[in-house]
C-alpha cells in the first residue's frame, strides 16, 4: 500500500447559488521519500489538492488514506481533533503565505508547533541544528517584521521541520524570492529529501524548481492532467 | 517555550487595550470590595456603638421612639424629662443588676466650629455611671467623687474644643461658679467623645432641673428574661422603654434599603467586569482569526486553543482584581468619608471594614466572573477551522 492513497477527490466549493470544481475525481499515489511536484495556472486548484492532502479541508468526496490510515472515504469523515493529530503527527506545512507570529521572535515561531505537541516539548539541540541548518542563527532573537522575505521564508520552512514531519507540504515555497534565494530553498529541499528521507509535495509556478519531482501533478481548472 | 508565554505575549501586543479592561476590572473590584466592606463596617461599628452605651435598657421621657433613639446615639435635642421617684422605682426592682441616673443637657455654642454648634452635658452619678462603662479611660485625671462637686470630666473631643487640661478652670452656662476640669477621657469613637460629664446634682442644679432626669440606664441581671422585663416596663405610664436591640434593628431596617441599593450596585460591577472581558477578548479573538487558524494548523486542538484564550482571561481579570484590591485598600478612608457625607445616620468607628474574607471573595468571583466572560471568546476562537482563517488572507 502507498504511504498516502488519493482516489476520485473531489473538492466543490459553493459560493451562492455557484458551485466550483477546484478539484475533480484525483486520483494518485505517493511512496515514502518521493518528491512531488504539484503545478498548474493560478486558479486551477494547486492549494486546494494539497489542502486536502495534508488534512487541513474536507474533500467533497473521494477518498484518501495517509500512512494506512483512512482519512476520508465516502461520507466517513474524521472529526477535527483527530485530523489536528494526523496533522501534527505526520505534516510540516510551508504555507504560501507564510503566516508568522508577529509578535513571537523567529525561535519562538519556529518552537510554535512545539507547543501544542504533548512529548516533544522545545528540544534545544533540535532548534540549534535547524536554525543552523537554514541559516538563521544569527536571526534567532528578531521579529518578523525585521526579516527580509527570504529569511519569512526559511523561517516558516524551520518551524514546517521542528517536528520532524514525515511529509513536508510547501505551497509556493520560492514564489517570493529572487533566483538566487530560490536556488538555496531547491538545494535545501532536495538535501532534506535525500540526508533524511523526507517526502515532500511541493506547489510551484517555477519550472526549475518543478524538476526536482519524482513525479509532478499538473493541474488545470481542478484536473490532473 | 509554552502556551503561557504565547497567551502572555497575545496581552502585550495591544498594551493599551489590555490596560483599560484592567483598569475595568479594577474599578468593579475597587466598588465590590468597598460596598462588601461598608456592608460589614457599618454593622459592627453600630454594633459597638450601641455596646458602647454600657446599657441594655434606657428609660426616657415619653416621646417619638425615633427621637429618644437619636437623643442616645447623637446627644440630640427636644430632650424631655421624667421625676426621679419613678425612676428609682424602676432602679430597684430585682431584674436590675445595675442604673444609673442622667440627666441630658444640650446648648447652642456660637464658637463651636465654624457656625457654631451643640454642646452636650451629661450630668451623671459618679458612684454608679463609671461602673456601666469601664471601656472609659482617662488621658489625664480621673471621675469626680461626690455628685454634687463644681467638677467636670471632658471627652476627648470636648477637650480639644474647649482646649482645657485636668486642673483648668471653665464656666459653664447658667452658672456664676467656675467648674474644675477634673479629668480628660482618652479617644473612645462614640458619642461620648464630644460630652461634657458633670455630676448629676450639679447639673440639675445650673440647668434647673432639681428632681428631674432624662434618661435611666439599666444593665439586667444575666439570667433575667429582657423582652419580658421590658414589656412590664411598657406598663408604666409616661417612661419611653428603649431597648438598645431595638434601637439596632431600627436603625438597620433604616439602612436596609440602602443595602440592597449598595448590593445592586456590587451586581452591577460584576456585570461591568464580565461584559468588559467578554467584550476584550472576543475582539481579540476576532482580530486574530487568521493567526488561531495557522496555530490549529501547527496542531492546537481546540482545547489548546481554548485554554490559551481563557489563560489570556485569567491573567487580566486576576491582574484587574488585584489592582482593585490594592486600590480598595488604599482609598477606604476616602470612600468612607463619602459614604459618611452620604448616609443619614452614620455611627462612629469605621464604616469600612475590609477583612481577608472579603478580599478573598472579591478577588475570586470577580475573576470567576470575568473568566465566565471569556469562555463565549474561547469556544469561539476553539471552533475557529484552520483552513477558514488561511482562506481569509489569501
Ligand atoms: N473557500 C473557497 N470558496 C470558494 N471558492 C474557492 C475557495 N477556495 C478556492 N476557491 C476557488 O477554487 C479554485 C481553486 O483555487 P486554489 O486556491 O486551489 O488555486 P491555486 O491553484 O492554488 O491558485 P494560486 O496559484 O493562485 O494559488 C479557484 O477558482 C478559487 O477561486
Ligand atoms: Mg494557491
Amino acid at each position: 500500500m502507498p504511504f498516502i492513497a488519493a482516489k476520485n477527490l473531489t473538492k466543490i466549493y459553493t459560493r451562492g447559488a455557484e458551485k466550483i470544481h477546484a478539484l475533480q475525481q484525483a486520483s494518485f499515489a505517493i511512496e515514502r521519500g518521493e518528491i512531488i511536484a504539484v503545478t498548474g495556472a493560478s486558479g486551477s486548484g494547486k492549494t486546494t489538492l494539497v489542502n486536502v492532502l495534508g488534512c487541513l479541508d474536507n474533500p467533497t468526496s473521494g477518498s484518501l488514506t495517509v500512512d494506512g490510515k483512512i482519512i476520508f472515504r465516502d461520507k466517513l469523515k474524521l472529526s477535527e481533533t483527530d485530523l489536528t493529530k494526523i496533522r501534527r503527527s505526520i505534516f510540516g506545512y510551508v504555507f504560501q503565505k507564510f503566516f508568522l507570529l508577529p509578535t513571537l521572535t523567529v525561535k519562538e515561531n519556529i518552537l510554535l508547533p512545539a507547543v501544542f505537541q504533548p512529548g516533544l516539548r522545545a528540544n534545544a539541540a533540535r532548534l540549534t541544528e535547524i536554525l543552523q541548518m537554514l541559516g538563521l542563527d544569527k536571526r534567532a532573537n528578531h521579529l518578523p517584521g525585521q526579516l527580509s522575505g527570504g529569511e519569512m521564508q526559511r523561517t516558516a520552512i524551520a518551524r514546517a521541520l521542528i517536528n520532524n514531519p514525515s511529509v513536508l507540504i510547501a505551497d509556493e515555497p520560492t514564489g517570493n524570492l529572487d533566483s538566487r534565494r530560490s536556488a538555496e530553498i531547491k538545494n535545501l529541499l532536495l538535501e532534506l529529501n535525500q540526508k533524511q528521507k523526507l517526502t515532500i509535495i511541493l506547489v510551484t509556478h517555477n519550472p526549475e524548481l518543478a524538476k526536482i519531482g519524482s513525479q509532478t501533478l499538473e493541474l488545470k481548472d481542478g484536473i490532473i492532467q | 517555550m509554552n502556551i503561557f508565554q504565547v497567551a502572555y505575549k497575545n496581552l502585550l501586543r495591544r498594551k493599551t487595550r489590555t490596560l483599560f479592561t484592567i483598569a475595568g476590572i479594577m474599578l468593579s473590584t475597587w466598588v465590590l470590595v468597598t460596598l462588601l466592606g461598608f456592608n460589614r463596617g457599618y454593622e459592627q461599628s453600630l454594633n459597638e456603638n450601641i455596646e458602647g452605651m454600657g446599657f441594655q435598657i434606657v428609660l426616657t421621657a415619653k416621646g417619638c421612639p425615633y427621637e429618644a433613639a437619636t437623643l442616645m446615639l447623637k446627644g440630640g435635642t427636644g430632650l424631655r424629662y421624667m421625676p426621679e421617684a419613678l425612676v428609682r422605682d424602676v432602679a430597684g426592682r430585682a431584674e436590675v443588676a445595675a442604673a444609673t441616673e442622667m440627666l441630658m443637657h444640650a446648648e447652642f455654642d456660637p464658637n463651636k466650629g465654624e457656625n457654631g454648634g451643640t454642646i452636650v452635658y451629661l450630668g451623671i452619678d459618679p458612684q454608679t455611671y463609671p461602673a456601666l462603662k469601664p471601656y472609659l479611660q482617662f488621658n489625664q485625671g480621673e471621675w469626680f467623687d461626690t455628685d454634687s462637686a463644681a467638677e467636670v470630666v471632658l471627652g476627648y473631643e470636648a477637650a480639644e474644643l474647649e482646649q482645657r487640661e485636668a486642673g483648668d478652670a471653665m464656666l459653664l452656662p447658667g452658672s456664676e461658679q467656675e467648674f474644675k476640669v477634673r479629668g480628660v477621657l482618652k479617644r473612645t469613637g462614640t458619642q461620648d467623645d464630644g460630652m461634657i460629664f458633670l455630676p448629676l446634682k450639679s447639673a440639675q442644679n445650673i440647668f434647673h432641673k432639681t428632681g428631674q432626669l432624662t434618661m435611666l440606664g439599666l444593665r439586667l441581671k444575666q439570667d433575667v428574661d429582657q423582652t419580658a422585663f421590658e414589656e412590664e416596663l411598657y406598663t408604666l405610664p409616661d417612661v419611653q422603654v428603649v431597648s438598645m436591640a431595638q434601637v439596632k434593628n431600627t436603625i438597620l431596617s433604616l439602612v436596609a434599603s440602602a443595602k440592597v441599593i449598595v448590593l445592586s450596585i456590587a451586581f452591577i460591577a460584576f456585570l461591568i467586569a464580565m461584559f468588559g472581558v467578554l467584550n476584550t477578548v472576543l475582539m481579540s479573538v476576532f482580530e486574530r482569526f487568521q493567526e488561531i487558524g495557522i496555530l490549529k494548523s501547527l496542531g492546537a486542538l481546540p482545547k489548546d486553543v481554548f485554554q490559551m484564550i481563557l489563560i489570556e482571561t485569567t491573567l487580566l481579570c486576576a491582574l484587574g482584581s488585584l489592582a482593585g484590591i490594592i486600590l480598595a485598600c488604599l482609598f477606604s478612608g476616602f470612600s468612607e468619608m463619602a459614604i459618611r457625607y452620604l448616609l443619614p445616620f452614620a455611627p462612629n468607628g469605621s464604616l469600612i471594614i475590609i477583612g481577608w474574607p472579603t478580599l478573598l471573595f472579591a478577588f475570586s468571583s470577580i475573576t470567576l466572573v470575568g473568566l465566565a466572560g471569556g469562555v463565549y471568546p474561547s469556544l469561539r476562537a476553539a471552533a475557529i477551522r484552520p483552513l477558514d482563517s488561511i482562506r481569509s488572507a489569501e
